[in-house]
């Protein structure tokens, strides 16, 4: 119990984090986040000084290594290319819909890169890039996009979550993995992803809350886009920021430039570790922003002007990344061609599979519902295969 | 035997000797059966780690099991079922507890949108082996969201199995298969039946449980994509089909209704999902005549899907139209007044007069 003086009584609470204590800094102090975004790269992709990059006390962060900067912006350069061709093969009527996160990729590619094999994914709608950089072949990813089927990778197989239409309910799945990992002694590090609007959902609330208490390796990654559709973030929230919701739940947040791949990865390698290390949940949140509209049936003109999207232009992750890594020699015009070369392989490949019509089996529609299929749905399966056949035979 | 359950007898083999049980116990114990058994099951809820739960479900399974096994959470019913979903993608088989039907409200779009559609959702790649335990109806003087019958919202979902047993040794052995399903299923405990007793002998019941689960020559237990009901009372006059906390008043109403010289058949559907179309139609083809009964309101209702399936597949057999007897279409009403609202015996006997008795 907490003993009480003239001075008075000092705040009550069940979790006393420790970890602040090995940066040398209070409680509060860590679980705050810096008081300015971490960014380590200008706009202009020239690296910033450290002591200039809002860093402080416990949020410091060490540049990752040139191997795995050039591996981020060979993604990049990836997922430009299939957030650009998707977004063409909807205009073509090739796939139903398709949620771009142009302008977005430092964000999905930092999310997948900063993951261990075994640690788990647990993406929304928007996050396409995150998962082919994770390794999903972006075929099995378009099957749902394209309207074949909801989900079509494996998620057991990547340890990727089907992509989550629903808002931030994947964000207490994420941490029933991280649970299940922890009784079982396994050291596995969820990362759960989200977007700004999704903050207001209940079950964001839960999901924090839930890691909090269980203290489960969960990194929350909110890519805050500033549009929940249309409306602006200050409709959403009149917290000082996003990342500063997790103090409340007991947990570290950080704010970082979500357009600057090198502050994204160093940011979420150094949330995974932590979680992986003490265990415990961490919230960050990244400042980027939506090129395009929400979707194709979406008129983004209606609710932002042309020059913010112009003023976000000067911000393009691709672009600084390249400045940065051309200017500190690790990306030639060797490696350019190279990772041109196979984005377009890749695009090829999209584009081919798109134009081909999928073998469709109507009668799968009974097959998962159960693990065996009920009398009842036996029974529909039958109907519809004899309407099939019927179809045929007319 | 399609599944260890469908021949569940009301007593155990050794008769006489066995001692009266309770349905709470008979829950409890298949808990801690299933934990004993499988370490990947995992008990978590409201209150239901030092308390034991408000109803005392999992008294002794937090001390029995240490509390990584059976635990409190916050008091977030969609954060329990969504965390649950992520253990059980992560190889457990997580039991929860919803502390009152009307509470489980918060966990719908957890249960609806994805518990129930992840299989599907995945191909069938992503199974998801949990229960949802809830406690359901009235009865009992409960006050307002307390005695809700809400098995119709769940049942209208595909992909969750819906299982409600009414008797001592069915809470026992359909909790062990629950457990045991690769299935997501939603389990109604009719609340007002915790504290029942009957001569059960519950190793005995494990005992066989067990060794039919063991059997490889028959669908592993759980499994079992067949409904499950059974005859409780044979008659030729009249069916009255029930579940859950419905059949004990079906039972009495057939006993009074007998001493009419009326001779009905009582159904006990058991489970909801898979829903048992054979053993309904057996039954009105062998009466002619039938009367659902359910606590829940009757309008878009289990009970409604009952009486459209008879008249679906059994029409030729009737010799009356198919009456119900449900709870009135209202929100659950305060406990003075709740003897009105639910099915009672004189309201079914009413019901059978009702039939068309001459042909």
């Amino acid at each position: 119990m907490t003993s009480e003086t003239r001075e008075g009584t000092p705040i009550q609470g069940s979790h006393i984090k420790e970890t602040s204590s090995s940066f040398g800094i209070t409680p509060e102090q860590y679980m705050l986040p810096a008081a300015q975004q971490i960014r380590m790269l200008g706009p202009d992709g020239q690296l910033i000084p450290q002591e200039a990059q809002g860093t402080s006390p416990g949020h410091e962060y060490p540049i990752p290594e040139d191997d795995a900067l050039l591996a981020a912006y060979e993604a990049l350069v990836v997922g430009r290319r299939v957030n650009d061709q998707n977004y063409a093969l909807v205009r073509q009527g090739r796939l139903a819909v398709y949620p771009s996160s142009h302008g977005q990729e430092a964000c999905q590619v930092g999310a997948a890169l900063a993951l261990g094999t075994g640690d788990w994914m647990f993406p929304t709608y928007r996050d396409t890039v995150a998962t082919i950089t994770r390794g999903v072949d972006p075929l099995e990813v378009m099957v749902s996009f394209r309207g074949d089927w909801h989900c079509g990778y494996d998620p057991l197989d990547y340890k990727i979550s089907a992509m989550s239409t629903p808002l931030t309910t994947q964000l207490l799945h994420a941490v029933g993995v991280a649970h299940a990992a922890k009784l079982r002694g396994e050291d596995t590090v969820v990362l759960a992803m989200c977007g700004d609007g999704a903050t207001s959902e209940g079950d964001f609330h839960e999901a924090l809350n839930f890691a909090a208490v269980f203290e489960v390796p969960v990194v929350f990654f909110v890519q805050n886009n500033g549009y929940a559709i249309s409306v602006p973030l200050s409709a959403q929230t009149a917290a000082p920021s996003l990342a500063h919701k997790a103090i409340g739940y007991g947990m570290a947040g950080e704010q970082v430039d979500g357009n600057d791949m090198v502050a994204v990865l160093a940011t979420l390698r150094r949330a995974v570790d932590l979680a992986r290390e003490n265990s415990m949940p961490l919230l960050l949140e990244a400042i980027t922003y939506r090129m395009q509209a929400h979707t194709n049936a979406d008129d983004d003109s209606r609710y932002r002007e042309t020059a913010e999207v112009e003023q976000w232009k000067q911000r393009d992750p691709l672009l600084r990344m390249r400045t940065f890594l051309t200017e500190r020699g690790v990306l030639d015009a060797e490696a350019e061609t190279r990772i041109s070369g196979k984005a377009e392989e890749v695009a090829a490949a999209l584009r081919l599979a798109m134009t081909t019509e999928p073998e469709m089996d109507p009668l799968e529609i009974f097959d998962h519902v159960y693990a065996a299929p009920t009398a009842q749905l036996r029974e529909q399966r039958a109907k519809l295969a004899d309407e099939l056949e019927r179809s045929q035979e007319g | 035997m399609a599944t260890a359950t469908t021949t569940a007898p009301a007593t155990s083999a050794t008769g006489a000797t066995t001692k009266p049980t309770t349905f709470a116990a008979a829950l409890n114990t298949a808990m801690s059966d299933a934990m004993e058994n499988d370490r990947s099951v995992c008990v978590f809820g409201e209150d239901v780690g030092t308390l034991g739960g408000v109803f005392r479900i999992t008294d002794g399974l937090t001390q029995r099991f240490g509390a990584n096994r059976c635990f409190d959470t916050p008091l977030a019913e969609s954060g329990i079922a969504g965390m649950a979903m992520g253990m059980a993608i992560n190889g457990m088989r997580p039991v929860i507890e919803m502390q009152f039907d009307a509470f489980a409200y918060p966990a719908l779009e957890q249960i609806f949108s994805h518990i129930a559609k992840t299989a599907n959702r995945s191909r069938g790649r992503v199974r998801l082996p949990m229960v949802i335990r809830i406690p359901y109806g009235g009865g009992v003087g409960g006050v307002e969201h307390h005695c809700d019958s809400s098995e119709a919202y769940y049942a209208h979902t595909p992909g969750l199995k819906i299982y409600t047993p009414a008797t001592v040794s069915d809470a026992y052995l359909m909790l062990r298969e629950a457990i045991d399903s690769p299935d997501p299923v939603v389990f109604f405990e009719p609340k007002k039946l915790y504290w029942t007793k009957e001569a059960v002998d519950l190793s005995d019941l494990r005992t066989r449980y067990e060794s039919a689960a063991q059997d490889e020559s028959a669908p592993a237990a759980g499994v079992g994509a067949e409904g499950r009901a059974v005859v409780v009372r044979e008659g030729t006059d009249v069916s009255l089909i029930s579940y859950g906390p419905s059949v004990s008043t079906a039972l009495k109403a057939a006993e009074a209704a007998a001493e009419d010289g009326i001779s009905a058949e009582v159904l006990d559907l058991r489970s909801i999902v898979p829903f048992d179309d054979a053993a309904l139609e057996a039954t009105v083809t062998k009466t002619g005549r039938a009367v659902v009964i359910a606590e829940a309101q009757g309008f878009v209702s289990v009970a409604a899907e009952i009486v459209a399936r008879i008249q679906e597949r059994s029409f030729h057999s009737l010799s009356s139209p198919v009456k119900r007897v449900t709870g009135f279409d209202i929100p659950y009403p305060s406990p003075k007044l709740e003897e009105h609202h639910l099915p009672s015996v004189d309201r079914i006997l009413d019901a059978l007069d009702e039939l068309q008795w001459e042909d």
